[in-house]
């Protein structure tokens, strides 16, 4: 389960629209409870680090950018629990190369964004094997 | 020479939920294959076949990315500190 705070939830649509039609990305920075279900506390908008062609369907956060992600985490008491990013006219479902740059554990937020509106995030995890994503629950709060 | 592995958050499942683990080895690749070698399940994490890691796991090295040194060649000093980080990619 993933808990997402209503105005953390309409940050990451509004970045989905602004970056329209390109992909937005950033990290989720929260708290992650005893049965590892994860609270998200906090956003850090990341600027797309990919060649701006490829902008419109692919995103990349830097291990720069996560150093300083992990480092702001520390400072918070809080730790990295997941991602979001765009699906420009795409449904809001994980890809092949989302998956071969995934990691189990994270909650990757995906929002779909058709015509410059953006639909419902969804957060899916990945498996241990690496072969597939599955869905994690949002609870909006 | 003993180097400490800094481990992030999404990977500490597969090392018995530590944050560190120590290890030997001479080169960053021979320590970070001590710690594969120790822990299979992250091992399948991390590396994309027997000998290379994945494109996304990168390496730092007393908070130096290893790309910027000699890579997987780079000697380690004895209480040395290795971070593994990931870079997050993807896209529809």
């Amino acid at each position: 389960m993933l808990k997402l705070a209503r105005n953390l939830e309409a940050e990451i649509r509004s970045a989905g629209v602004s970056a329209y039609p390109n992909e937005c990305c950033g990290i989720l920075l929260g708290t992650v409870d005893g049965q590892g279900g994860k609270t998200v506390r906090a956003l850090r908008p990341v600027v797309n680090s990919r060649e701006q062609e490829e902008q419109h369907h692919r995103f990349l956060i830097t291990e720069d950018e996560m150093v300083l992600a992990e480092m702001e985490a520390g400072k918070r008491h809080l730790d990295i629990v997941g991602f979001y990013h765009s699906h420009p006219d795409h449904p809001a479902e994980p890809s092949g190369y989302d998956r071969d740059h995934a990691l189990p554990f994270y909650s990757y937020v995906i929002l779909s964004v058709k015509n410059r509106k953006a639909e419902l995030p969804a957060s899916w995890l990945l498996e241990n094997s690496r072969e597939k994503f599955n869905r994690e629950p949002v609870e909006i709060i | 020479m003993n180097v400490t592995i800094l481990i992030p958050t999404a990977l500490r499942g597969f090392v018995d939920r530590r944050s560190e683990v120590k290890v030997s080895g001479n080169t960053v690749g021979e320590t970070v294959r001590a710690l594969a070698a120790a822990y299979p399940d992250l091992k399948h994490q991390i590396y994309a076949d027997e000998n290379n890691l994945r494109g996304f796991i990168n390496v730092f090295l007393d908070g130096v990315n290893i790309k910027k040194l000699n890579g997987l060649d780079t000697p380690v000093r004895d209480g040395g500190t290795i971070m593994l980080v990931p870079a997050i990619a993807g896209g529809g």
